[in-house]
């Protein structure tokens, strides 16, 4: 009970107060580009009835899960790769912050010219938006392992690359959550800024949904719950979930 | 041998290969500020197969940087450090450590934590599970094998360390100050352990302790080496003939304490010391 008191009712008394507002706005200004809750619930019940909605999510998830897989084992890999090789460290590093601190948005153009008006043009965006997070999340995590595990496995008769899989990496793990779920949002954006712009001739997914609606408000709100609870969901059930279990095995979390 | 007296005597070499040994070593050090120190200064001693020795002295003087070099964790700057007559070139499970922090793996549970000390060196299957639960029993943790280290008591995680250094019968175990930060009964307890598990080792495993605890030094030891403050450098050399199980009430054992810390003292008020 008083985890439902903490947990759960303040998010929902947010939501709650946000519906709120916007009911209050939408009733007062009665303008066509601002429909009421009501009108938006039944626009998704409609798009949800004719299943344009989950075949369109379900498109997207599958897109979504290829390009964070990838994007994590790239990631990881070149994370690992850095923190071993102190001149890998030093070229590579750099390119990767660029990337990083690079708008995904700015690789559209590139991607159409190289894969076409495509899935794997989006898919491409989703990549190069999400893996330098998690590369460099990795090597901020393994370099902040307390040298006293790499020692005792050392002494243990671990080396090289048996010492990086069984004691460095899993030692690392905690902080490489952090750079698993922003992945995760960066792949999500990104995949989301692609779908919207690069639309192929009878492709589905959520973006392009919501590029076809742009003279349909109601059905487009529609489209933009679905993408933010998919997103909110992802980001509380899943990550949470991880975090939570990864910190009460290793007693790193103070539960309250 | 068995004259149960405690007697002074040099440095000396045993007959035949030592199991470990150290000549003429120097170790520096990098402190954080960039300043180099000299941890141990020409440090010489051999350490005999099965024996148990413990080097003794203040903080700072350079005992765990010896221990280190042994480990094969750290490089002297000067000096060899020899294991059966050998340059130790780096670490390896033919020589245990135990770290003053238990450095138990904190993902794995206490079970799995032994597991895979043996699964490093080659063990597999049924033998690796049978004798990670043989090395947990045989200090008294069979009951929290599927318990993470974190939920243990520091006395349990110290023990389930000294269970991980020798579920893979290391020929030399090599301590450095383990106990240190337990309290007073616990210390006991896990004394009286490793005296208990030298002595069933039958002569075969080569103890070598660090501590600056001159109690716990002369409980555990065949011979006691004091080192002196920074830069550590070998003092004196105590043999300690008392019969096992040794007990702090010990008369002789007590002598001993008392003639170290004698030695030790005047050392302290030594002028320039």
């Amino acid at each position: 009970m008083r985890r439902l008191a903490h947990e759960v009712l303040p998010p929902l008394a947010g939501i709650a107060g946000l519906i709120v507002v916007w009911a209050v706005i939408a009733a007062t200004t009665s303008s066509a580009s601002i429909p009421s809750p009501l009108a938006v619930w039944d626009a998704l019940v409609d798009g949800l009835r004719d299943g344009t909605i989950q075949e369109a999510a379900l498109k997207t998830l599958i897109r979504l899960a290829f390009s964070f897989v990838v994007a994590v084992v790239l990631g990881t890999g070149l994370g690992v790769l850095l923190a071993l090789n102190e001149f890998a460290r030093r070229a590579i590093r750099p390119l990767i912050v660029a990337l990083q601190i690079t708008p995904f948005v700015a690789w559209v153009p590139l991607a159409v010219v190289w894969f076409g008006v495509s899935e794997r043009a989006v898919v491409f965006v989703a990549i190069v938006g999400s893996f330098p997070a998690m590369a460099l999340a990795t090597l901020q995590a393994i370099r902040q392992v307390p040298p006293l595990y790499e020692r005792a496995g050392r002494t243990l008769g671990a080396r090289g690359w048996t010492l990086y899989r069984k004691i460095v990496v899993p030692a690392a793990l905690p902080g490489m959550m952090a750079g698993l779920q922003q992945a995760w949002g960066f792949a999500w954006k990104a995949l989301m800024a692609g779908e919207l712009i690069v639309v192929a001739a009878g492709a589905t997914g959520l973006g392009h949904l919501l590029a076809g609606q742009e003279h349909d408000v109601t059905a487009l709100l529609a489209t933009l719950a679905v993408i933010v609870a998919i997103g909110v969901a992802v980001d509380y059930v899943v990550f949470g979930q991880l975090d939570r279990r990864i910190r009460r095995r290793r007693g790193l979390l103070i539960e309250s | 041998m068995s004259d149960a007296t405690a007697t002074m005597t040099p440095p000396s070499r045993e007959a035949g290969v030592p199991k470990l040994s150290v000549d003429a070593l120097t170790v520096e050090r990098t402190l954080a500020n960039g300043e180099r120190i000299v941890a141990a200064q020409d440090v010489s001693f051999d350490i005999a197969t099965g024996e148990f020795v413990c080097l003794l002295g203040p903080s700072g003087c350079g005992k765990t940087s010896i221990l280190n070099v042994l480990a094969g964790l750290d490089r002297p700057s000067a000096g060899r450090a020899l294991l059966d007559g050998e340059p130790i070139e780096g670490p390896g499970p033919d020589r245990a450590v135990l770290f003053q922090d238990p450095a138990l793996f904190p993902w794995l549970s206490v079970r799995a934590n032994v597991e895979l000390a043996l699964e490093l060196i080659g063990v597999d299957g049924d033998e690796r599970r049978e004798r990670g639960r043989a090395a947990l029993a045989s200090v008294g943790l069979s009951d929290v094998l599927d318990v993470q280290p974190h939920e243990l008591s520091a006395g349990m995680r110290q023990r389930a360390a000294l269970a991980r250094a020798l579920a893979c019968d290391p020929s030399v175990v090599l301590g450095d100050e383990p106990f240190g930060v337990l309290d007073a009964q616990t210390r006991e307890l896990l004394q009286n352990e490793v005296q208990r598990v030298w002595m069933g080792s039958g002569g075969r495993t080569t103890f070598l302790f660090i501590s600056h605890n001159v109690r716990e030094a002369v409980l555990l030891a065949d011979r006691v080496l004091v080192m002196s403050a920074r830069p550590g450098r070998l003092l004196e050399e105590f043999r300690i003939h008392a019969p096992r199980p040794r007990d702090l009430d010990d008369v002789l054992v007590g002598r001993v304490v008392s003639e170290i810390h004698a030695l030790m003292l005047r050392e302290q008020e030594r002028p320039g010391a």
